[in-house]
């Protein structure tokens, strides 16, 4: 091959003119370069500049406009940030609790390894039949909906609890939500050492103070990290939430993206692509917050 | 310190609790009878595997996951291989592109691909193996990318490619029998949870209209409760055998590294 008689000579960079050394030394990486321009660059960069154009041509901002003054996609959006808000946290929340129990001195080490197993499937298990599994656990007539009616006597419909509704969403986004924080964490509590602990008990400091003054704030940085990892998967998920309600009773930012490109709603089509644009905004910003608190994040980490 | 914390192990009970009730709720569907709904009856599974149907979309969805695997594994081992030995610096701009993906959600990649392809060969826009998976290499990069990165990263890849070199292989022998068995693992794992995202993949299949595996637990959710439950429980165990294949290669190969994952899609 041509290229690789040329990249022999390339071995001793030094004996070269660098000048020479630069185009060949590139031509290995364009395939990536062209592969991510053509399929995620370009498409999605032509939503971006969509979201500006008018009906008709030219520049506006009346498609963003639009979407601020409609009241429906303003809650779109409202119900979007309040489960993510609502899943990050209580999914951090458990995360970090359930990771620490089962990690600290005193829990067989099997419980650990399945934990971080199962963590593993659960992250990656999601859409339709996550869907369907809570379903049958919590639907109409689910197993533990119609356990609890039969031999308890509590109906949970009748108390206003649906899984079909916002709150059920928020409890099946937490199973892979959950997950998600345990694998990130675990690592980051392996980290705190066992002599940090002594040495804050040696000093005659009590185990909330431990906490406030040394765990707390080695944990954080991971901690803020992942909330935002978990705030983003939340935010940009569809499939679950689409197999849960048929993209009927939970609006969120998504599912509508969803109804304007398959077509079922007669709009401006550049609806999706200013909704689109929303999406990214907020995205990007978590991006922003999230690349500097990694960086912080890794220090202690094992 | 204590040995024994009841709070640790309320947690543990409750976490039990909340991630196997709803397995096995879906256990207890799948198995009851498609006619009577009594129990115990085989019926819901039966019915799946005579249906023809069936067949045809899972061979579907996992020919699409080996196609993506093998075009994200030739796009990314040359690039990464070449970063590490040539062109550090360009290492922080290829990790923020492999990093982008996350930062567009699929139902918007796929609007976007929707509209930019629109009016391209039928032989791409059509076909499951034409859109589609140029679509889901896109989703696999930020995984493949960090899997393989930390494979790179672990071996030195100047000595390996110098001494190889010295001592008279060509650059493909070097590739193929220096470098590549040194990130095998790194590359299953990467492989492996590409399997599981694809064979999982709902939203983009669903909105550009191709019939896959997880399409077709839609279109069955929407009829049949029973035989649904029973292809849950499936896709469950693929992604299950998936990501036990990835601690299984990473064992052998002497390292174990946290697989994260993209749930909701």
């Amino acid at each position: 091959m041509a290229t690789d008689v040329a990249a022999v000579g390339e071995l001793r960079p030094g004996t070269r003119p660098g000048r020479r050394r630069l185009p060949l030394a590139w031509l290995v990486v364009v395939p990536f370069f062209a592969y991510t321009l053509l399929f995620l660059f370009l498409p999605a960069g032509e939503v971006l500049v969509g979201a500006f154009k008018g009906a008709h041509g030219g520049a506006t901002l009346s498609n963003l406009s639009d979407v601020i003054h409609n009241p429906n996609l303003r809650d779109d959006y409202k119900t979007s940030i309040e489960v993510s808000l609502v899943t990050a946290g209580l999914g951090a929340l458990f995360g970090v609790l359930i990771a620490y129990a089962a990690i600290r001195e005193g829990t067989p080490r099997w419980i650990r390894s399945a934990l971080t197993t199962f963590s593993g499937v659960a992250a990656n298990f999601g859409g339709i039949p996550l869907a369907f599994a809570f379903i049958s656990t919590l639907g109409v007539l689910g197993i533990v909906t119609v356990f609890l009616q039969n031999q308890l006597h509590y109906s949970l419909y009748q108390h206003g609890f649906t899984i079909y509704g916002k709150t059920g969403v928020e409890v099946v986004y937490l199973y892979f939500q959950i997950p998600l924080m345990i694998l990130v964490i675990a690592p980051a509590i392996d980290g705190l050492r066992r002599e940090w602990r002594e040495a804050t008990s040696n000093l005659g400091a009590s185990s909330f103070q431990y906490w406030r003054y040394v765990g707390l704030p080695v944990l954080l940085p991971s901690i803020i990290s992942t909330l935002i990892l978990l705030f983003g998967n939340s935010f940009a998920a569809y499939a679950t939430a689409y197999g849960l309600t048929t993209g009927q009773s939970v609006h969120l930012v998504p599912i509508t993206i969803g109804f304007d490109i398959s077509g079922n709603v007669v709009s401006n089509p550049h609806e999706a692509q200013a909704l689109a644009f929303g999406m990214f905004v907020v995205l990007a910003v978590m991006m922003l917050i999230y690349i500097p608190v990694q960086r912080r994040a890794s220090r202690w980490a094992k | 310190m204590r040995r024994f914390s009841l709070s640790a192990w309320i947690w543990i009970v409750l976490a039990a609790v909340y991630f196997l009730i709803p397995l096995l709720a879906t256990l207890l569907f799948s198995i009851k009878d498609k006619q009577t709904g009594n129990c115990c009856s085989l019926s819901a599974y039966g019915f799946i595997l005579h249906d023809p149907v069936f067949w045809s979309r899972i061979r579907l969805s996992f020919e699409l996951a080996l196609e993506t695997i093998v075009i994200t594994l030739l796009l990314l081992v040359p690039t990464i291989y070449w970063v590490h030995l040539r062109l550090p610096r360009l290492r922080a701009v290829i990790s923020f592109l492999a990093l982008v993906p996350f930062v567009v959600p699929p139902i918007i990649l796929v609007g976007g691909l929707l509209n930019f392809y629109r009016g391209s060969p039928q032989w791409f826009y059509a076909k499951p193996f034409g859109f589609l998976a140029a679509a889901y290499v896109i989703l696999a990069f930020p995984y493949v990318f960090f899997s393989l990165d930390a494979g790179f990263r672990a071996i030195d890849v100047h000595t390996l490619t110098e001494a190889s070199l010295n001592l008279g292989a060509s650059w493909r022998t070097t590739l193929a029998r220096v470098i590549l068995p040194n990130i095998k693992v790194a590359a299953l794992s990467g492989a492996f949870l590409t399997l599981a995202i694809v064979m999982g993949e709902y939203t983009i299949a669903a909105l550009s209209a191709f019939k896959t595996f997880p399409v077709y637990i839609e279109n069955v959710n929407e009829t049949q409760a029973y035989p649904a439950a029973a292809l849950t429980l499936l896709s469950f165990g693929i992604t299950w055998a998936a990501m036990g294949s990835i601690l299984l290669v990473g064992r052998r190969g002497g390292a174990t590294r946290v697989q994260l994952g993209g749930g909701g899609r």
